[in-house]
């Protein structure tokens, strides 16, 4: 169990909007004009709609399921509740802004461009997120990050969602 | 005392997929929400994910299939997997060699999972009970006992057509006394909330302790067929049957075959499903196997991502990675 003592819940719009102004920067530097969004499954998902939002891209948004990518699935097994993906757009010579919502060890990253590759083969794929922490695993950074933070060890940071007002949280737990 | 079930594993996760009988609500809702995840990676450019990689299915076939040990084949496939087929016609156990050294043999090869079609009924529980911890067995039919995967499927092409199992009437009509699928059917439909199930048929095909299993039993398929949301037809299994149980095919096509005017007494909305292989003119009109509320062929096309959903859950479990390989 972890307990949300000393929690401190951070306001996202600010982040966001941030995000936002970044990445449109970004895609102006890189000449890039007509991408397509891919948010991860699910806190990223919800990042993805936001910015999809706020940048006006005009295809729909591609939504991303890795469970079938992961490399702990003999571990944690099947969980049957998450939507499957949903690319909605061929993915063949796009520029992809693939969206998650905390990067850490980088293991969800390697499995989502995985996926990706499987569906076809992308122009180019840049890695937006809200937070980039520390701890990384595997050689994979955020081209865009809103705020990048350390924790401490037993620290965790997580998105929620109000389920009502749809406003974005974060949140930083410290597990007992 | 702790119920002890050969299916599953000390967290009551899936360890091998013999039968429905035993298994809770839940676990099949399970299956049947993986099945549906796996569903769209049929449809993509790469059709294949690779949850299994690494893993090794050997397919054991004592008894011909085409469908079922195709689809299993391709679900693993799928799931990349490798995937071996044993020809039991021309394999050791035609030269003396017992069921069990062959499988100890396959252990000795590293197999993950055993995959068995075998004419006697309990052929894959013997299996299960005899093999190395870490392997999984799924039965594709033993004897006239269980077809669970093919249960399962069916209940994802009923679900897909008909969402709210428990406002169903479901219709399973023909040789109910040697059919596996029946028996499997009918343990799932009862275990997910279908109020009504009929069987319908000769005397001579629909086991007397019928009416034991939470089933109507008629033998008048027009009655039968009155208002059901679903049809099921069986084919009739000549091979399985000892004695004179049924006169002429053509009598009865008369009496039980599916034709239009018989389904007209059902649903307008109702759908038609059948395991196959059909017999045409034999259980059912080929107008009506081809015609608009026929569901037969989707119903293969769902095998892939059932037995796709059955075999990740099997070889996914938690207790694998901690002891036992």
């Amino acid at each position: 169990m972890t307990e949300r003592q000393q929690n401190q819940d951070l306001d996202t719009t600010a982040l966001l909007d941030t995000l936002s102004n970044e990445l449109r920067n970004l895609l102006k530097t890189r000449n890039i004009e007509n991408p397509v969004m891919i948010g991860i499954h699910t806190g990223g998902l919800w990042v993805a709609e936001e910015l999809h939002k706020n940048l006006s891209i005009k295809a729909p948004l591609g939504a991303l399921n890795i469970s079938f990518y992961r490399d702990d699935f003999t571990r944690i097994g099947m969980h049957p509740q998450v939507q499957p993906s949903n690319l909605p757009f061929n993915i063949d010579d796009q520029h992809i802004i693939l969206v998650d919502d905390v990067l850490h060890t980088g293991r969800t990253i390697r499995a989502a461009l995985n996926e990706i590759f499987d569906y076809g083969r992308p122009a180019s794929v840049l890695l937006a997120v809200l937070v980039e922490r520390d701890c990384h695993e595997l050689p994979i950074s955020a081209d865009v990050a809103a705020t990048r933070i350390t924790l401490e060890q037993n620290q965790h940071i997580k998105l929620i969602r109000n389920d009502e007002s749809k406003k974005l949280l974060l949140s930083i737990e410290k597990a007992k | 005392m702790k119920h002890f079930d050969i299916q599953l594993d000390s967290d009551n996760n899936l360890r091998h997929f013999l039968t429905i009988e035993g298994l809770k609500k839940q676990m099949l809702l399970d299956i049947l929400d993986n099945a549906e995840n796996f569903s769209s990676v049929s449809n993509r450019q790469v059709k294949k994910v690779p949850l299994l990689r690494g893993k090794t299915i050997a397919n054991l076939f004592f008894e011909p299939s085409t469908r079922t040990r195709t689809t299993f084949e391709l679900a693993a496939k799928r799931l990349s997997a490798d995937v071996v087929n044993i020809n039991i016609n021309t394999s050791a156990t035609s030269k003396g060699e017992s069921l069990l050294d062959m499988l100890h043999n396959l252990e000795a090869m590293q197999v993950d999972m055993f995959i068995v079609r075998h004419n006697s009924s309990g052929a894959a529980h013997f299996i299960a009970q005899h093999v190395a911890p870490h392997i999984s067995v799924i039965n594709a039919g033993d004897g006239s006992h269980a077809h669970p995967t093919q249960a399962m499927l069916d209940m994802f092409t009923i679900r897909r057509h008909k969402q709210d199992f428990t406002k169903l009437t479901v219709a399973i009509v023909g040789d109910i006394m040697h059919s596996r699928v029946a028996r499997s059917q009918i343990h799932a439909l009862n275990t997910l909330g279908v109020p009504e199930i009929r069987v319908i048929g000769p005397q001579t095909i629909i086991p007397k302790e019928a009416a034991h299993l939470g089933v109507h039993v008629y033998h008048d398929i027009q009655q039968g067929l009155q208002n059901a949301d679903v049809i099921i037809m069986l084919r009739l299994q000549r091979e399985r049957m000892e004695g004179a149980l049924l006169p002429s095919e053509h009598e009865y096509f008369h009496m039980f075959g599916l034709t239009e005017d018989k389904l007209k007494l059902a649903k307008p909305d109702a759908i038609v499903m059948h395991p196959g292989p059909i017999n045409r003119g034999v259980e059912i009109e080929s107008c009506v196997a081809d015609g608009p509320q026929s569901v037969i062929l989707e119903q293969v096309t769902h095998g892939i991502s059932v037995r796709m959903a059955v075999m990740s859950m099997t070889l996914g479990r938690s207790s694998l990675s901690e002891g036992g390989q």
